[in-house]
């Protein structure tokens, strides 16, 4: 007898106990899509935090004061000993090699007015190159240029979400005249929509240059340097340079903390990992409790057809014949709750964004084979138990069973 | 060369306590196109006989050759297909797997043969054909008489041609209209040659056969008892 037979035999078995079938399968669906689910869950985050990340520009460091948590830790602003200025920023574009730009930053949050409407929101001081380095796209206008940073002058970017609430959609806001503090700005540019990016509405900021934020908040201190690398493996000895510079100018102190966005996506990336591989295991879990429940039926099964054993004995099946058949029907049952595990784990992954906004799910490939391997070793090990008593029967002793 | 050699054929139990010995010495030969009907009382160990004849079993002591060969060396495997190619069982409880139709039965030893599935079904239903049962070839078992089930089970047990047909009280679960027309069958297989080896403990059913062996005590007396 071979493996087809002894599957054509299983399946004809099985279909006599369609209900007690189904109801041993069900354990395995449910494990084997809680599997592949949680994992696609997973992965569904890491692409939205990687995807959300990259649209903030990639191989990017950010120098803010103080000494914070050595990695992935999220800056405040506060407490800071030492604070950095415009000179630190131009003195890290100017001697690193490894860095492309460094970009002072200085966020505040004030009044803006137009016409009889205003709104309190987040004005963003920054340099130059701010708008490429963080990969902002000018929708219509222009970006500032070096003359408006080194000249202070008053112009300013409004993100999308400003101008909505102060000119409405239709208007082109190019040349209007806006209050920030006390002053008038003039309008170079309006950004193209980005959204909301980790909570944040990014398009709810105006920009102005850092020269001109200096004034507005009376300041000379930045927010961060916001720093462009030149490439990925450039990144080390850019955050080197930068730190024995201003370690230099800071009094040999280094009371500044350098902190690279892919370590934070790295860290991130690193705790996702870790739910996804314990939520999955807990799902294994189940699988395996869905495999004990394949063993019992197949218990219950090899005694119940303990008859039907000693007659394929009778006419010639060897034991390896009866091991093959019963083993056939419990990998059967593990491998076709493996199936529709798999078919219930893709309708949930691709269901379940549309009712749950916030859990993005990507299906991952790999997790699907591995449900299915572990599905299938689930199949083995519980079956070759009942299936080696099955095939252990004296034909005499079944024959004469009733 | 006989179809079946027995020499000195023993078979003990070995229980925690003590032995039983079923069968203490059988000796006896089956000719090629033989009716031979074994008998005894219940417990004379004539079933145990037969399941050494038919390798479900084997000897405690002694030889049993089949087609000159000696069954004492065969292992498990070689055994099965012992019982595959030349032995055919007639039970006395009918023994057909309940959830499959006749032909399905019928065709169950080719399974263990290694024929493809269109080829066990066109012979399964020519063997049911032969025995008169071609429209009753999709019933299951329970949708079947008695003596229908019983057809259904020789059909099985020639349907490798086996070199012998082993009979265990074929008509011991039949009322005597059906038990008269099984015995009929088994005595036009003999016309037609086949080998048959018959237990039972009726004198009418041993009557049928060619040649009667008891058995008594573990051992075999020639004639009836």
């Amino acid at each position: 007898m071979d493996v087809i037979e002894a599957l054509r035999a299983s399946s004809d078995a099985l279909r006599a106990n369609r209900l007690r079938a189904f109801l041993t399968i069900l354990g395995v669906v449910i494990g084997v899509a809680a599997v592949i689910l949680l994992v696609s869950i997973g992965e569904g985050a890491r692409q939205y935090i990687r995807q959300q990340f990259g649209q903030l520009g990639s191989n990017i460091l950010v120098v803010v004061p103080g000494r914070t948590a050595k990695e992935g830790g999220m800056h405040m602003g506060t407490s800071a000993v030492r604070k950095l200025t415009m000179e630190d920023a131009r003195l890290i574009e100017r001697r690193s090699r490894a860095v492309l730009h460094a970009v002072p930053i200085i966020v505040g949050t004030s009044w803006i007015r137009f016409g009889n409407r205003s709104r309190d929101t987040y004005i963003v001081g920054v340099g130059a190159r701010y708008f490429k380095v963080r990969n902002l796209k000018i929708a219509v206008g222009r970006n500032f240029s070096q003359d408006d940073i080194e000249g202070s002058r008053r112009v300013c970017v409004l993100g999308r979400t400003v101008k909505r609430e102060l000119m409405g959609e239709a208007t082109s806001p190019l040349g209007a005249l806006v209050t920030i503090g006390d002053a008038k700005y003039r309008v170079v540019g309006e950004m193209a929509p980005k959204g909301v990016t980790l909570g944040f509405d990014i398009d709810d900021v105006v920009f102005i240059p850092v020269t001109a934020a200096q004034e507005l908040f009376d300041t000379d201190w930045l927010f961060n340097i916001t720093v462009k690398v030149a490439s990925e493996a450039q990144i080390p000895q850019a955050k080197e340079d930068i730190r024995r510079l201003l370690t230099r100018r800071h009094a040999g102190k280094e009371d500044f903390t350098i902190l690279s966005q892919d370590e934070v996506v790295a860290v991130m990336g690193k705790i996702l990992n870790i739910m996804t591989a314990v939520l999955a295991g807990i799902a294994a879990i189940s699988l395996v409790v869905g495999g004990i429940g394949i063993m019992n039926i197949m218990l219950v099964s090899v005694s119940e057809r303990t008859r039907e054993i000693g007659i394929r004995k009778a006419v010639g099946a060897t034991n390896r014949d009866i091991l093959l058949q019963f083993l056939a029907e419990s990998v059967l049952l593990s491998l076709t709750g493996g199936l529709f595990g798999v078919l219930l784990a893709a309708a949930l992954a691709f269901a379940l964004p549309a009712f749950v906004p916030f859990l993005p799910t990507h299906l991952v490939w790999w997790s699907v084979i591995v449900a299915f391997l572990f599905c299938l070793a689930v199949g083995i090990f519980f079956g070759v138990y009942p299936a080696r008593k099955a095939a252990s029967y004296d034909p005499i002793v079944a024959l004469r069973y009733e | 060369m006989a179809l079946i050699e027995l020499h000195e054929v023993c078979k003990s139990y070995f229980l925690p306590t003590y032995r039983v010995d079923v069968l203490r010495g059988i000796e006896f030969q089956v000719q090629e196109g033989e009716f031979v009907a074994i008998m005894g009382p219940s417990g004379s160990g004539k079933s145990t006989l037969l399941n050494i004849v038919g390798c479900l079993d084997r000897p405690t002591r002694g030889r049993y050759l089949l087609q000159g060969q000696d069954m004492g060396g065969k292992s498990d495997a070689e055994l099965a297909q012992v019982r595959n190619q030349e032995i055919g069982f007639v039970f006395q409880s009918f023994n057909l797997l309940p959830r499959y139709p006749a032909w399905k039965n019928v065709e169950l030893p080719l399974v263990y043969s290694g024929l493809s599935p269109a080829e066990r079904k066109r012979r399964a239903l020519q063997m049911l054909e032969r025995f008169g049962l071609l429209d009753r070839a999709t019933h299951t078992p329970a949708e079947l008489s008695g003596g229908e089930q019983q057809r259904v089970a020789i059909a099985r047990a020639l349907i490798n041609n086996p070199a012998i047909v082993l009979a265990d009280e074929p008509t011991g679960n039949l009322d005597s209209r059906s038990g008269a027309e099984v015995l009929d069958i088994f005595q036009g297989l003999h016309r037609q040659g086949v080998t048959i080896l018959l237990v039972t403990h009726e004198m009418e059913v041993a009557r049928r056969a060619q040649r009667v062996i008891t058995i008594r005590d573990g051992v075999c007396q020639d004639g009836c008892y």
